[in-house]
C-alpha cells in the first residue's frame, strides 16, 4: 500500500445530487480523489450512494452541483457520449448485447472511435486472451451460449477495448457464484497489475472491498463518504461507530487475507529428506514428521520415522497465497503447519499457527478490543445487493 | 377474427424462442421450416380444390357475374391494394408512435394512447367502418375505409412495439449509454433490433387482422373480396359465398405465412 498516493487521477469537489422531490440528497457535498494506476472500492450498504457517486463520474447521472475532474480536466462541461467513451464501464448485469457475437460486443468503442477492422480484430483477440477465452473458440459465440463468469469476462474485455485510464466497475463479479467469482478476482488483480488502471470499483461486500482495494470508501447514508483509507487501516483502525459496524466481527480474520505469503518469514526448522537421497530412514525421533521432497526440493509427503509410505500432502501454498488461506488450509488440513513455496513451486518453509499469532500480535492495531456490548448489536455486514 | 388471429400468432413464439437459443439443434430447425413448406403447399391445394369443385358446377348467369377471372382478379388486386395501403399507414403510426411513448419523457401518455387504440380495436369494425363513412360522408369511400381499418390495425403492432421495447433488459441499455452510444445509436443498433421479434409478432397480427377485415369494406362500397361474399349473400347464391370466403381466408393465412417467414428471417442470432 503506497503512503503518499500519486497524482490523482478523478478528483471530485463538492460533488452532489439532488433528486428533485427527495428531502435528502443521494450524494451530498463529496470530496474524493482517486490516485492514478489504483483500485479504489466504493463500499456500503444498498442506497448508500456508491453507485450513483459512480454513475456521476461518467455523467450517466448529471450532478446537480460539484466538479469532476479526470485527469485534471474538468469533464462537467463535456459531451458526455464523448466522455463515456473514455472511460472503461463494466456491470454487475454484464449488460453484453445478446444479439451481438463476443467479438461485436468488445467491438463497440473501438468501432465507435472509428478504428480500423484489423486494428480491431487484433485488439479482441488480444484482449480475449488477457481475460482468458480462447479467442478462437469464444470470439465468434453470442453472449447467451456463454456461462455467466466467461460473460463478465467478456464485460471486462469490453470495457478494456479502448485502452481507457479509468475504468467504472459496478458489483462486476456480484452475480456469480463464490468459486468462480474468487478466481476472477484473482485474475482481474493479476490483470491490474499488468494495466496499472485507475478503477473505481463498486461492491457492497467488505470482503471483496478488502481483497481488491488498494483503497477503500466507506459510505454512509445520504453519499457521505466516512472513512477513505487503506484495506489495512480500515480494518486496523476503524472509524467509530458506523464504519465498525458495517466491517462487523472478524476484522482478524479478514486482515490476515492482506498479507501474502511472500511477505511472510517462514521457519525452516522442519526436517526435510530428498526422496531417492539413499539414507533410507528419516532422521527424526518417533512421532515427529519430516518433509520429503523430490530433487527440485518440490514437496511431496510427510515421512513418519518406520513407515514406508509418506502421507500425503493435502495441500502447499505459494507466495500469492495469504495468510488467511494459510490459516484456511489448516483448519482443512486438521494440522497446525501448512507448506509453503516459492513461485517455481519448490518448497520454502513451513507457516505454524504460531506464526500468524504472532503476525497479527505484531501488526496489532485496536482491532481486537470489540467490547463486550457492541458485539450483540452489529449489523449484519453482507447486506443486500444495491 | 381476433380469435383467429391470436391462435395463430400464439403457439409461434414461444416454439420459435425455444428454436432460436439452440442453434445447432437439427430438431426444431427442420420442424419449422416444414411447416413453412407446408402452408403453401396446402392453400395450394385448398385453392385447386376450390377451382376444380367451382369449375364442375353448373354455374348460372348470377354466378357467372361474380365466379370468373376477371370479376375475381379485380377483387383481388382491390383488396390486396387496400390492405396494402392500410398496412404501411399502421406502420408509419404505430412504430414511431410506440418508440416515442417508450422513451422516458413521453411515457407518461403511453397509458391514454393505448386506451385510445384499445377503444379502436375494441369497436367492432363493421361497426367503425360504418360509422366512419356516416360520419365523414364527405371523404371519400376509400380515404374512409382505409381511416377505419388503420384505426382497427393499429393496436397490436403499437402495442408490440412497446413490449419488444420495454423488454428489451435495462442493463444492455444502460451498459451501451455508460460506453458512450447516443440516444439515437441505442434505440437503432442494441433496442430496436432486440424488440424486432416481439414487434414482428404485432406487425404479423395486424397484417392478418387487416387483410381479413378488409373484406368488410364490400359494406361501404370500397370493393374486395368482400364484394364476391357479398354478393353470394344478396343473390342468395350459396356457392359465390363459399368461394368468396375460402378465397379471403386463403389470402389471410398466406399473408399469415409470409409474415411467420419474415419473422424468422428477421430475428436477431442469438437471442
Amino acid at each position: 500500500m503506497p503512503e503518499s498516493p500519486p497524482r490523482p487521477m478523478i478528483r471530485l469537489t463538492g460533488l452532489t445530487k439532488h433528486y428533485p422531490g427527495q428531502a435528502e440528497p443521494a450524494v451530498d457535498h463529496l470530496d474524493l480523489e482517486v490516485p492514478e494506476g489504483e483500485i479504489v472500492v466504493f463500499v456500503g450498504p444498498s442506497g448508500c450512494g456508491k453507485t450513483t457517486t459512480m454513475k456521476l463520474v461518467n455523467r450517466l447521472i448529471e450532478p446537480t452541483s460539484g466538479r469532476i475532474e479526470i485527469d485534471g480536466r474538468d469533464v462537467t462541461g463535456v459531451d458526455p457520449d464523448r466522455l463515456r467513451r473514455g472511460i472503461g464501464y463494466a456491470i454487475q448485469q454484464t449488460g453484453l448485447f445478446p444479439h451481438r457475437t463476443v467479438a461485436d460486443n468488445i467491438a463497440t468503442v473501438p468501432r465507435l472511435l472509428g478504428w480500423g477492422r484489423e486494428r480491431i480484430a487484433a485488439r479482441v483477440d488480444e484482449l480475449l486472451a488477457k481475460v482468458g477465452l480462447d479467442p478462437q473458440t469464444y470470439r465468434d459465440r453470442h453472449p447467451g451460449r456463454l456461462s455467466g463468469g466467461q460473460q463478465q469476462r467478456v464485460g471486462v474485455a469490453r470495457a478494456l477495448a479502448a485502452d481507457p485510464p479509468v475504468l467504472l466497475m459496478d458489483e462486476p463479479f456480484g452475480a456469480i457464484d463464490p468459486l468462480t467469482r474468487e478466481a476472477l478476482q484473482e485474475e482481474f488483480l493479476r490483470l491490474q497489475r499488468d494495466i496499472r488502471k485507475t478503477i473505481v470499483f463498486v461492491t457492497h461486500d467488505i470482503d471483496e472491498a478488502v481483497k481488491m482495494g488498494d483503497r477503500i470508501a466507506i459510505f454512509g447514508e445520504c453519499g457521505r463518504v466516512l472513512q477513505y483509507d487503506t484495506p489495512a487501516r480500515i480494518l486496523g483502525e476503524p472509524a467509530e461507530g458506523f464504519v465498525a459496524d458495517f466491517i462487523g466481527n472478524g476484522t482478524n480474520v479478514r486482515r490476515l487475507s492482506l498479507t501474502r505469503l511472500c511477505e511472510v518469514e517462514v521457519s525452516d526448522d522442519r526436517p526435510v529428506v530428498v526422496r531417492g537421497s539413499g539414507d533410507g530412514g528419516c532422521p527424526t525421533a518417533p512421532g515427529s514428521f519430516a518433509l520429503l521432497v523430490d530433487r527440485d526440493r518440490r514437496p511431496l509427503g510427510w515421512a513418519e520415522p518406520g513407515q514406508d509410505r509418506p502421507l500425503p500432502l493435502i495441500s502447499h501454498l505459494g507466495p500469492e497465497h495469504t495468510l488467511h488461506d494459510a490459516l484456511d488450509a489448516m483448519l482443512a488440513n486438521n494440522s497446525d503447519t501448512v507448506v509453503v513455496t516459492d513461485q517455481d513451486g519448490r518448497y520454502r518453509g513451513t507457516v505454524e499457527m504460531a506464526t500468524i499469532q504472532t503476525h497479527l500480535h505484531r501488526v496489532g492495531g485496536p482491532g481486537n478490543e470489540g467490547g463486550p456490548v457492541r458485539g450483540g448489536e452489529r449489523a449484519d455486514r453482507s447486506i443486500g445487493t444495491s | 377474427m381476433s380469435t383467429a388471429t391470436a391462435s395463430t400468432a400464439a403457439p409461434v413464439a414461444p416454439a420459435a424462442r425455444n428454436g432460436g437459443n439452440g442453434r445447432p439443434v437439427l430438431g426444431p430447425y427442420a420442424v419449422r421450416w416444414a411447416r413453412h413448406l407446408a402452408t403453401p403447399v396446402v392453400l395450394g391445394l385448398v385453392l385447386l380444390g376450390l377451382y376444380l369443385y367451382v369449375g364442375a358446377q353448373d354455374l348460372d348467369r348470377i354466378e357467372q357475374r361474380s365466379l370468373n377471372a376477371d370479376y375475381l382478379l379485380s377483387r383481388f388486386g382491390q383488396h390486396l391494394w387496400l390492405s396494402s395501403v392500410v398496412v404501411v399507414l399502421v406502420l408509419a403510426i404505430a412504430i414511431p408512435l410506440g418508440v416515442l411513448l417508450t422513451r422516458a419523457r413521453m411515457r407518461r401518455y403511453a397509458g391514454a394512447v393505448l386506451a385510445l387504440a384499445n377503444i379502436g380495436q375494441a369497436t367492432p369494425s363493421i361497426g367503425l367502418i360504418v360509422l366512419f363513412a356516416v360520419v365523414f360522408l364527405s371523404w371519400g369511400i376509400n380515404t374512409i375505409a382505409v381511416v377505419a381499418f388503420v384505426t382497427y390495425g393499429v393496436l397490436p403492432v403499437l402495442r408490440n412495439t412497446m413490449v419488444g421495447l420495454d423488454q428489451v433488459d435495462r442493463s444492455v441499455v444502460e451498459a451501451a449509454r455508460g460506453m458512450g452510444l447516443s440516444r439515437l445509436r441505442v434505440l437503432w443498433s442494441i433496442e430496436l433490433p432486440l424488440a424486432v421479434p416481439v414487434m414482428l409478432a404485432g406487425i404479423r397480427t395486424a397484417l392478418v387482422i387487416t387483410v381479413g377485415t378488409v373484406a368488410l369494406a364490400t359494406f361501404i362500397g370500397a370493393g374486395g373480396l368482400g364484394d364476391v361474399i357479398s354478393n353470394g349473400i344478396s343473390s342468395n347464391r350459396d356457392l359465390v359465398l363459399f368461394a368468396g370466403s375460402v378465397l379471403v381466408a386463403v389470402l389471410a393465412l398466406t399473408i399469415d405465412w409470409l409474415g411467420a417467414l419474415v419473422e424468422d428471417l428477421l430475428r436477431p442470432r442469438g437471442v
